[in-house]
């Protein structure tokens, strides 16, 4: 199936900023946007003296992730401090989570309804709790002096989820990506969002070929600044031919060289290597002593278990299993986010049609928020009318064309289905009254007639578009049947 | 007015009481003490005199004014220079922070403020808490109040001189290895290292986060009961305090412990100690006899580890929280625009020379900037342990010196808990031996630190130790009586440290002063 003579190996690293009101170790706001170093205190600050103290509620938003990514939640973690110097960085130091995290062992499904690549299991080797650093504003460009250092964002929770090197394609980066930010959008635990920073990706990848000499692996390289889950995919695309070449050049295989790190270059479209001469190497992990060790009971994660509500690959079994869905609109929906789901399963249950339903809801409602970027909540239409006018529809009072029509007076005029066809003069026709039309037709045609009759039954479709120009509100697949019955006679 | 300094915190609380004396007296009793004798004692770095007669007056006036006054009722206070006192130089004895200014106070300070403690000015201390005679201050080393030309012990050497001088009946030091009770010890005064976790560390600057405690000084086991009383427990700002209730020790200091059974560590007789010390102790021990106490060896085994685990602990941890002096965040910065002349330099004659890679491993400024600043900014002691620590923390050496380190501290600790199934509290030497000359230790690192022997394993094993005048040596210095109790049993140490001071009275000698 696959021509390129290496396989390519991707494991990513997500850094998200959970969604808690205040820091992780303080009780400053991690609201984004605020002015420069106004949300800040002696503890995130690393004032000396200052000491952290635990936010609960990053523990349970990182547990709910975890237990999401089928993640063990070991009943003992603890604090350890990373040591390095930089400027974002106040103390010295990062609290995180070395040996024991809060959580390991779990995974992360991922398919593509469009085939391109196998359904795939990625699993994932740990979820930890971190504190963020602050953000360096180094102005190059004004003299050698001047970095600026904001510290707003500095001990903001961040769970830091580490898959391991399970994807084989740039399209696998990007798609393990977004079904992680689905679910971390369907847990509410974080904004994920790259311009803001609060979803960040590294990307470690090499390459695994085939020679004679057995199968070898590159190098790993680092791939850092990649600001869209778009960057991620082309970030990827272009390392592995990159590596591909440096192997032919060098032979070098893993091992022989350190670790490289390198940048993407969103202008340029390519990776550079980055110079690391200010950050060691050897983080000199130990126990934070300011911490205590937290204790996480079987009863607190039972309770967090039964708060995570559906998630995303159970809804789509769902939306297959009660709605007949195929894979691929569950997923066009699922994807969507719950609300919009939840729109959907309330217009199917009152319909009773649920592949009906999700074709209106694909076609008519995600085009009208996507014109006017809006999300469901804003649609103008409940799901109630929504379901009455598809009940007209599959009852024939109203063809799907002239249901468009019946849509679009709705939301424009906020009324309800009846109110709408009414409006428009849809009305049942009645059948005895397009026998006869379709009669009239018939006499007026007999080319068409003779067509059908020697086999080329879509010559009816001529008829239609007649018959419709007579009376709009005929149902096209009523007036099909009716000239058949009338050339063909009942079998 | 030298009465009034010369009596203890309790006698002078009594005397406010009663309407005979007012705080503000007493304020200014200290502050001419301290005006008198720290020029020769160097006590102290800074000294609130208007501040503290203010605060005192404030005492009076609400006293007078028949409102509810705090426990230390307008008691001075000292409290050591490496604790956060809100809009005041903080320098923890160090060039590093010679201007900070915390923005916050610390708890302890909040407490002592709460109780009506009049707070008397900064005390001096070896840098950052690092040192046991106080020689490592970056300011000024203090002297013995005993004898000048001898060292008061440290860190906390200010912080006990200052009480041994009479210009403070009570102030607050903090013990890592022994820093309260080793000058106490040497000065002749009381000093308590609380249980880990007793009082707050938040705004204390931290050494050894693991270790540190902030605890009491004072002339008698009464006035530390007192300061203690006022500065203990929970605080939601440290997440490594107790939650554990604090006992009324001013309270229940005066009541006798009867059927004492006291632990004499038999590993605290081996070289090293000095025979006066060693037969002060015994002496000590005979006093407690006399007072129906029950005296039975007990074994400290692993005790002969305690220093080498220690000095892996402590700069472990030293070498993390001291990181954030980096002249960036805080701390001495050094001349940055030399400092890039320096730089340019260099590599211009680097690329003269030709030598490429000698351009490409040049500092970046900001890593110059770091590395300068620091090297400015610390002592050599400090920098001693911080390498220490870098260095036992790195990769490949971690499991070999920290995280054996950590097994030790836990035999450590099973020591003292089999020792304690059999005693109530367990006693002897505080220091090898008593004050010994400025400079005589200085260039020697390892037998300043053996100055620790006997007191860093209560720290390691999360302790309560006090210790209290025992003796003098044939020259009069003074020698300490170190008691240790389980944790959260300070009200049995100063109780029974009430009962030895209530049949003796080294702890009424007083050093003369010019
Ligand atoms: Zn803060």
């Amino acid at each position: 199936m696959n021509a390129s003579p290496y396989e390519i190996v991707v494991g990513l690293e997500v850094h998200v900023q959970l969604k808690t009101r205040s820091k992780l170790f303080c009780r400053c706001s991690t609201q984004f946007g605020a002015p420069p170093n106004t949300q800040t205190c002696p503890v995130c600050i690393g004032m000396p003296g200052a000491l952290p103290v635990m936010n609960q509620e990053a523990i349970r938003l990182a547990i709910k992730t975890a237990l999401a990514l089928n993640c063990e939640i070991p009943a003992f973690t603890k604090w350890d401090r990373k040591n390095y110097y930089y400027p974002d960085l106040p103390k010295g130091y990062q609290i995180s989570q070395y040996d024991l995290p809060l959580s390991q062992h779990g995974f992360l499904e991922i398919q593509d309804p469009k085939g391109r690549f196998p359904a795939r299991r990625v699993r994932i080797i740990r979820a930890h709790l971190e504190e963020d650093a602050g953000k360096s504003m180094h102005d190059e460009a004004a003299g050698q002096a001047d970095s600026r250092i904001d510290l707003n964002r500095a001990g903001t929770p961040l769970l830091e989820i580490v898959s391991h090197p399970d994807l084989r394609s740039p399209l696998e980066a990007k798609a393990y990506l977004t079904e992680l930010k689905l679910l971390l959008g369907y847990l509410q635990v974080s904004d994920c969002n790259m311009q803001e920073g609060s979803l960040r990706v590294d990307a470690n990848i090499n390459l695994h070929l085939a020679t004679p000499d057995g199968p070898v692996a590159t190098p790993i390289v680092e791939v850092k600044n990649m600001n869209s889950f778009r960057a991620v995919e082309r970030a990827l695309a272009y390392e592995a031919p990159r590596q591909y070449q440096v192997w032919l050049e060098t032979g070098q295989r893993l091992g022989d060289v350190p670790k490289q790190t390198r940048g993407w270059d969103d202008q340029a479209q390519l990776t550079r290597a980055q110079r690391h001469k200010e950050e060691s190497s050897d983080y000199r992990y130990f126990p934070d002593p300011d911490l205590v060790p937290v204790r996480i009971t079987a009863q607190q994660v039972d309770a967090l278990r039964r708060e995570l509500g559906e998630l995303p690959a159970q809804l789509r079994q769902r939306l297959e299993a009660t709605y007949g869905l195929d894979p691929y609109d569950s997923d066009v929906l699922v994807n969507q986010g719950r609300e919009l789901v939840d729109y959907f399963i309330a217009v199917a249950d009152a319909s009773g049609d649920g592949k009906r339903a999700s074709n209106w809801v694909q076609q008519e409602v995600l085009r009208y928020l996507n014109e006017q970027s809006a999300t469901i909540d804003r649609y103008p239409v409940g799901p109630a009318a929504l379901a009455e006018l598809l009940a007209a529809v599959a009852q024939g009072l109203v063809d799907t064309s002239r249901g468009r029509e019946v849509l679009q007076y709705m939301v424009e005029r906020g009324v309800g289905a009846a109110a709408a066809m009414q409006h428009l003069g849809i009305q049942a026709v009645d059948s005895s009254e397009l026998v006869r039309l379709c009669q009239e037709l018939l006499a007026a045609n007999p080319r068409i007639v003779a067509d059908v009759r020697s086999g080329k039954q879509q010559a009816i479709g001529a008829l239609v578009g007649q018959a419709r120009k007579r009376s709009p509100n005929a149902n096209p697949a009523e007036i099909k049947r009716i000239c058949l019955e009338l050339i063909l006679g009942t079998e | 007015m030298s009465s009034l300094t010369d009596q203890t915190a309790s006698e002078l609380l009594e005397r406010m009481r009663s309407g005979d004396v007012s705080a503000e007296q007493i304020a200014a009793a200290c502050l001419d003490r301290i005006a008198r004798h720290d020029p020769a004692v160097g006590a102290f770095l800074r000294v609130g005199g208007d501040e503290a007669l203010a605060a005192a007056a404030d005492v009076d006036r609400r006293r007078r004014g028949g409102q509810a006054v705090g426990l230390l009722g307008g008691l001075p206070v000292a409290v050591k220079d490496l604790i956060c006192v809100r809009g005041q130089v903080t320098t923890c004895g160090s060039r590093m922070l010679a201007n900070f200014v915390p923005p916050y106070d610390a708890t302890v300070v909040e407490r002592l403020r709460a109780a009506d403690g009049v707070l008397l000015g900064k005390t001096n201390l070896d840098e950052f808490g690092m040192g046991g005679s106080t020689e490592n201050s970056a300011f000024h080393p203090t002297r013995n109040p005993w004898d000048l030309e001898r060292i008061p012990g440290g860190s906390s050497g200010g912080a006990a001189a200052c009480v041994a001088a009479r210009m403070a009946p009570l102030s607050l030091g903090t013990d890592t290895g022994g820093s309260i009770r080793q000058p106490s010890a040497l000065c002749g005064v009381v000093g308590l290292k609380p249980t880990y976790g007793r009082v707050s560390r938040f705004g204390l600057v931290a050494f050894a986060s693991s270790l540190d405690q902030i605890g009491p000084l004072a002339r008698t086991a009464e006035d530390a009961a007192l300061l203690l009383e006022a500065i203990a427990g929970h605080d939601p700002r440290d997440s490594t305090s107790a939650p554990a209730p604090v006992p009324p020790y001013s309270q229940t200091v005066r009541q006798p412990l009867s059927g004492l059974r006291l632990g004499r560590v038999r590993e605290h007789y081996g070289e090293g100690l000095d025979e006066q010390l060693a037969a002060a102790t015994e002496q000590a021990l005979d006093v407690y006899r006399s007072l129906g106490a029950q005296i039975r060896d007990v074994s400290l085994p692993h005790s002969r580890y305690a220093i080498a685990t220690y000095y892996i602990i402590a700069p472990c941890e030293a070498s993390s929280n001291l990181a954030r002096y980096d002249g960036a965040h805080y701390g001495h910065r050094t001349d940055e625009r030399q400092m890039r002349a320096d730089l340019r330099q260099e590599q211009r004659r680097l690329e003269a020379a030709g030598d490429t890679a000698g351009v490409d491993q040049l500092d970046t400024p900001l890593v110059r900037l770091y590395r300068q600043s620091r090297a400015e900014g610390f002592g050599a002691e400090v920098k001693r342990r911080i390498m220490l620590g870098t260095y036992a923390l790195s990769a490949g050496y971690y499991d070999a010196y920290y995280l054996k380190a950590l097994k030790t501290r836990r035999l450590i600790r099973g020591d003292y808990d089999q020792a304690f199934a059999e005693v109530d509290l367990i006693v002897g030497p505080c220091t090898p031996t008593a004050a010994f000359p400025l400079g005589a230790k200085l260039n020697d690192p390892l037998a300043m630190y053996l100055g620790d022997l006997y007191t860093v394993g209560t720290n390691l094993a999360g302790l309560a130790g006090i210790s209290i005048p025992c003796g003098a040596t044939r020259e009069g210095w003074p020698i300490g009586l170190h008691l240790q109790a389980p944790a959260f049993e300070e009200d049995r140490l100063l109780r029974a440290a009430y009962m030895f001071q209530q049949v003796t009275a080294w702890h009424q000698r007083r050093p003369d002063l010019p």
